[in-house]
């Protein structure tokens, strides 16, 4: 075998290998790459409650209630499955709102409550101009209004 | 068959590929001052704001091309230097060692523009996700290259080990690509895909399309210039480099 | 054009963004150019020592 083979032969094993090793490690660790856990983690119980970790989901519909002091929020994260509530104060970053991704850091308290020290928003893939939006508000609005009045009636 | 063949290597002798990258480079350099020019007038004046984000996500016309640019240049960095290690091609390795400034530069441009978007829009500059953790590995990577390079003396040692860090390295990039849907990060997914409709207007994603075009005759130029230089400084003392001494302007 | 500068309010994220990419290149053509020049000069004034050793 020509020396310029042996060279190549050996590079493409390597890499090989080290794929092969990549993946396993990857995988083995791959709870300790999760950035967030889920409420739907918490319900059953996979995550550790004395330590400080972060849960991510939605902000569900209509659980925003700002306290009395002005800094305090509640509202609940939801995973569509389980919600979990949750208390903080302090500045919420701008794209915080109902329905909206977001990702808090804290801890679980005794009462199943979450006492969040950071809250950071989690915006989707989509963009678009605020007209497109609105549109297709407007269309999603008219389809729920046939739904509720289905033809023939 | 062979014809061909003899045009490719043609190239992969030092003089002819330096006289050609002189002659390519101020092609490459118009094409991307008009394409930057366009996707800047597209993205900052005509592009209408988002409707979550306003004005914000216009840092997406910078983000997204140079974060696409990292990883494509750390590959190209990668196959050169594979060339360059098992068919001994010199010029793969000049261009292998001319890329990785300019590659560490756009990951560095990615991390900034993505801690800037990120202050406004997530309410932090910086989390420890999957993707920006795996995006600053790449930086790392490119700066090891470039420090394995400079710390060896000789040059054909230098080339080899690096050559190695290179390819091992490579294994970063599917992790950077794919880990926003491999685990649950701050970072959203892909919104431009080679497989789906992209999830955001038309103007938007032309424009970023256009920006990563800009990027990538800004890369090419930049980098041709570099290797150029580079053969300069390693065939100081062939007869070709004689002669153009004598003809040639800097 | 205020209104256009002020970017919505995102002023400081858009032009940070866009300010370091037009500084980032920037410094890396005029460090390219200077690095080509130096090593140009420095080799005709090495093809000129060698002329007048010829001579």
């Amino acid at each position: 075998m020509k020396t310029r083979q042996k060279r190549l032969m050996l590079v493409g094993f390597g890499l090989a290998a080290l794929l092969a090793i990549t993946a396993l490690v990857l995988n083995a660790f791959s709870d300790n790459l999760v950035f967030f856990h889920t409420p739907s983690e918490i319900a059953s119980n996979s995550v550790p409650l004395e330590r400080t970790f972060r849960l991510g989901g939605l902000v569900e519909d209509n659980s925003v209630r700002r306290g009395e002091d002005g800094v305090t929020v509640h509202f609940k994260v939801t995973d569509t499955a389980k919600a979990v509530p949750v208390i903080y104060s302090g500045v919420l970053p701008n794209l915080f709102r109902e329905g909206q991704g977001v990702v808090t850091v804290g801890q679980l308290q005794e009462d199943g409550v979450f006492r969040a020290t950071q809250v950071m928003a989690r915006h989707d893939e989509e963009y678009m101009p605020p007209e497109a939006a609105e549109a297709i508000k407007q269309a999603q609005r008219e389809r729920a209004r046939t739904v509720e009045r289905p033809e023939g009636l | 068959m062979s014809r061909t063949r003899i045009q490719w290597f043609h190239f992969t002798a030092p003089a002819n590929f330096y006289d050609l990258a002189g002659r390519l480079i101020p092609a490459f350099a118009l094409l991307s001052v008009i394409l930057f020019a366009m996707g800047l007038y597209l993205g900052l004046w005509v592009a209408p704001p988002d409707y979550q984000q306003g004005d914000s996500y216009r840092i997406i016309y910078i983000h997204v091309p140079v974060a696409w640019m990292s990883m494509f240049l750390y590959v190209l960095m990668a196959i050169y230097a594979g060339i360059g290690l098992i068919w001994r091609i010199k010029m793969a390795e000049v261009m292998a060692k001319s890329i990785a400034p300019t590659g560490a530069l756009f990951t560095f441009l990615a991390l900034w523009t993505g801690a800037l978007w990120g202050r406004p829009t997530w309410g932090v500059y910086w989390v420890w996700d999957a993707r920006l953790t795996s995006e600053l590995i790449l930086l790392f990577l490119f700066l090891g290259y470039m420090a394995l390079h400079a710390a060896i003396e000789d040059r054909q040692r230098a080339a080899n080990a690096s050559a190695v860090l290179a390819l091992v390295g490579v294994v970063n990039v599917p992790i950077i690509y794919f880990s926003v849907q491999w685990w649950n990060t701050l970072h959203q997914g892909a919104s431009i895909t080679v497989t789906q409709a992209p999830t955001m207007a038309t103007i938007m994603w032309v424009t970023i399309l256009i920006m990563f075009l800009a990027c990538w005759m800004y890369s090419i130029a930049v980098v041709l210039a570099r290797a150029r230089t580079e053969i300069l400084e390693r065939e100081r003392r062939a007869r070709w480099v004689q002669e153009r001494l004598e003809s040639e302007k800097p | 054009m205020t209104e256009f500068l002020a970017m919505g309010g995102y002023w400081p994220w858009v032009w940070g963004s866009y300010a370091m990419m037009a500084g980032v290149t920037a410094v890396e053509i005029a460090q390219l150019r200077f690095r080509r020049r130096r090593l140009w000069q420095w080799l005709q004034r090495m093809a000129r020592l060698s002329r007048q050793e010829e001579r």
